[in-house]
């Protein structure tokens, strides 16, 4: 927004106003400006704590090492951050394709019916409760398979990738002017060659913040990786197996009675944001760039 | 609008070769279509299955106690007698202590970043808020556990126990976990949802609302009162958004809660949210029936948050004339 707004504060009032409206006038805007403070200040506080709690115990080892046993000092979370990883993955392969190629077909084939209830099915998976998504991808996926497994998990992190993909890439595709299609066609492409050699590639930073912002959404998810991936405190990367994800672990260490298990989940919390909040933040600086 | 296209220019290009498209009755064409018809396909399936999977999980829970399941204030596993009323009221409570927080600060910061603030710094904030948003409920409920808790155990709650302990809401003792501090990290988590859906509402309406109230000689506060009256439904969108948000949140509320299904009128006590049941008991339950139970549970949940999103969406839509970015900006 460029719009030019003189400061409020700084409002010269003509001499005629009563003084119960210039004060009124003080007070409601600094009431305004207290609330966008206090608003803002636990996201201060915290960020000085995740800090200064999650640095203390930050070293190598954390990256590198299994945690140890209970009652042994040290140790890392090399597995979590690892199944973190191949769970987060599984569900960028699952819902990246599908949701690109959803949005693409809601921003392309408007005028067809689908169209209507696949968007409204797409904002109701937006809405619907990561918790919930979470039962019941053990109902449908851990009950047969008779595990808990990292694919399981991963599902149940695309379910919740899609819809921001879908909607996201429904609105870049949107964007891509009218004109760059109807050359394609008017040069002999067939109709798909114009979406996905022009319009697709036109699209493709918008595209590919969408996808990026639902992963980086997606992987501080722990509700719905408690019953699928479970957990595990052994090194493995299969994916029919139960796996360790760094949101679960920091959940049991926090709950953990044992203090160096809590400084743990501090480091664990930290790596975490650092790995959500960098993608978020690139996302951020690219759809600023495109607009 | 570049949709609708296709169908044209397929027949465009039909009629320009003839003889290649009448010997393939299936076009390359087609074919991409039907792809892309699957994949979105595949969405509708996935919430259909996520549907049927809740319903069929908790068929059995369903059928042994109908609707009392909502009344009831008993859960006992081992007698297989359930009632979730304690979880239900637990999820309103927290909500609404959420909601009666975050809205006049997230209103309050969303009037500051569209109004009054200039350019720069309102971007600053804005960016701020946005990563507040982004931060995981995990690391949201570690800094509860660890920072919020103490602070109101030995601060604020013996405070209020003190000065408002005559109100059978501020009765008991500070625990620093229950229903307070788990609605209060609830707020510090739904304000963004607030603050920058009705920055969007506000930012829609025209600056001539403004302009109009200024010159007639409105001071700032009286005109930001103008644009705020305009802006009432589409706010109105902004808090039922934040309200479906506070309702399925589950890993802050169940760190900080206290978990027990006991109902009390005191808001320092531990109660439980339907979230935070589930959350506690799904790998642990043992009988079909409590299994059962624990999936009406997230039924329950899932109808009432699809319910209030949608009221949600609606609102807004209608308020920002059809803009689905700011419905979706949540």
């Amino acid at each position: 927004m460029s719009r030019e707004r003189p400061d409020a504060g700084m409002q010269k009032l003509p001499a005629g106003v009563h003084w119960t409206r210039r004060v009124g006038n003080r007070v409601a805007i600094g009431a305004c400006v207290l609330a966008t403070a206090i608003v803002v200040l636990p996201l201060a506080l915290l960020i000085v704590r995740l800090l200064e709690s999650g640095l203390r115990d930050l070293s190598l080892d954390f990256f590198l090492h299994m945690p140890k046993p209970v009652g042994e000092l040290g140790g890392g979370m090399a597995n979590a951050i690892v199944g973190t990883l191949i769970v987060v993955g599984i569900g960028a392969v699952i819902a990246v394709p599908v949701g690109v190629a959803a949005g693409v077909y809601l921003a392309e084939y408007g005028r067809e019916r689908l169209t209507t209830v696949v968007r409204y099915t797409a904002d109701v998976l937006a809405g619907a409760p990561s918790i919930v998504v979470g039962v019941a991808v053990f109902g449908l996926l851990v009950v047969p398979m008779g595990r808990f497994s990292a694919l399981a998990g991963g599902v149940a992190l695309a379910v919740l990738m899609l819809p921001t993909i879908v909607r996201a890439t429904e609105e870049v595709v949107r964007l891509v002017p009218a004109s760059y299609r109807q050359a394609a066609l008017a040069l002999g492409a067939p109709s798909w060659v114009a979406t996905m050699r022009v319009v697709l590639p036109a699209a493709r930073a918008g595209v590919t913040t969408a996808a990026l912002l639902a992963v980086a959404r997606a992987s501080g998810e722990t509700a719905p990786l408690l019953f699928t991936a479970l957990g595990n405190r052994f090194w493995t990367t299969r994916v029919d197996q139960p796996i360790a994800t760094l949101p679960v672990m920091i959940y049991d260490y926090a709950r953990a009675p044992y203090s160096d298990w809590n400084a743990q989940a501090w480091t664990g919390a930290l790596t975490l944001l650092v790995l959500v909040t960098v993608l978020s933040a690139l996302m951020r600086v690219a759809t600023q760039r495109i607009r | 609008m570049s949709a609708g296209a296709p169908t044209r220019a397929t027949a465009f290009v039909a009629s320009r070769t003839p003889s290649r498209d009448e010997s393939r009755r299936f076009s390359a064409d087609d074919a991409f279509a039907l792809a892309l018809r699957i994949a979105s396909l595949a969405v509708l399936a996935a919430v259909l299955l996520l549907v049927w999977q809740t319903v069929r999980g908790a068929a059995p829970a369903l059928h042994a106690y109908g609707p009392a399941f909502l009344t009831g204030t008993e859960w006992n596993p081992v007698a297989e007698r359930f009632g979730a009323l304690p979880y239900v009221v637990g999820t309103l409570v927290t909500s609404a202590i959420a909601l009666l927080l975050a809205v006049p600060f997230g209103i309050g910061a969303a009037v500051f970043l569209s109004e009054i603030a200039p350019p720069r710094t309102g971007a600053v904030i804005s960016f701020m808020i946005e990563l507040l948003a982004s931060i995981p409920s995990i690391v949201y409920g570690l800094w509860g556990v660890f920072v919020l808790a103490p602070f109101l155990r030995t601060l604020v709650e013996p405070w209020l126990i003190k000065h408002l302990g005559f109100l059978p809401l501020f009765q008991g003792f500070p625990f620093g976990l229950g229903i307070l501090p788990a609605g209060l990290v609830l707020a510090i988590m739904v304000v963004p949802t607030v603050t920058s859906v009705s920055r969007e509402i506000l930012r829609a309406l025209p600056d001539s609302l403004r302009g109009a109230a200024l010159a007639l000689g409105a001071t700032r506060a009286e005109a930001i009162g103008v644009t705020l009256d305009a802006a009432r439904p589409g706010i109105l969108g902004a808090v039922i958004l934040a309200l479906g948000r506070a309702l399925g949140e589950t890993m802050a509320v169940t760190m900080l809660i206290g978990n027990t299904n006991h109902m009390s009128w005191s808001l320092l006590g531990p109660g439980a949210t339907m979230a935070s049941v589930i959350a506690n008991e799904f790998t642990e339950a043992v009988g079909k029936l409590h299994l059962a139970a624990l999936f009406e549970v997230a039924l329950v949940l899932f109808v009432v948050t699809l319910i209030v999103n949608a009221v949600a969406r609606l609102i807004v839509l209608t308020a920002t004339g059809g803009r689905r970015d700011v419905a979706g900006a949540a």
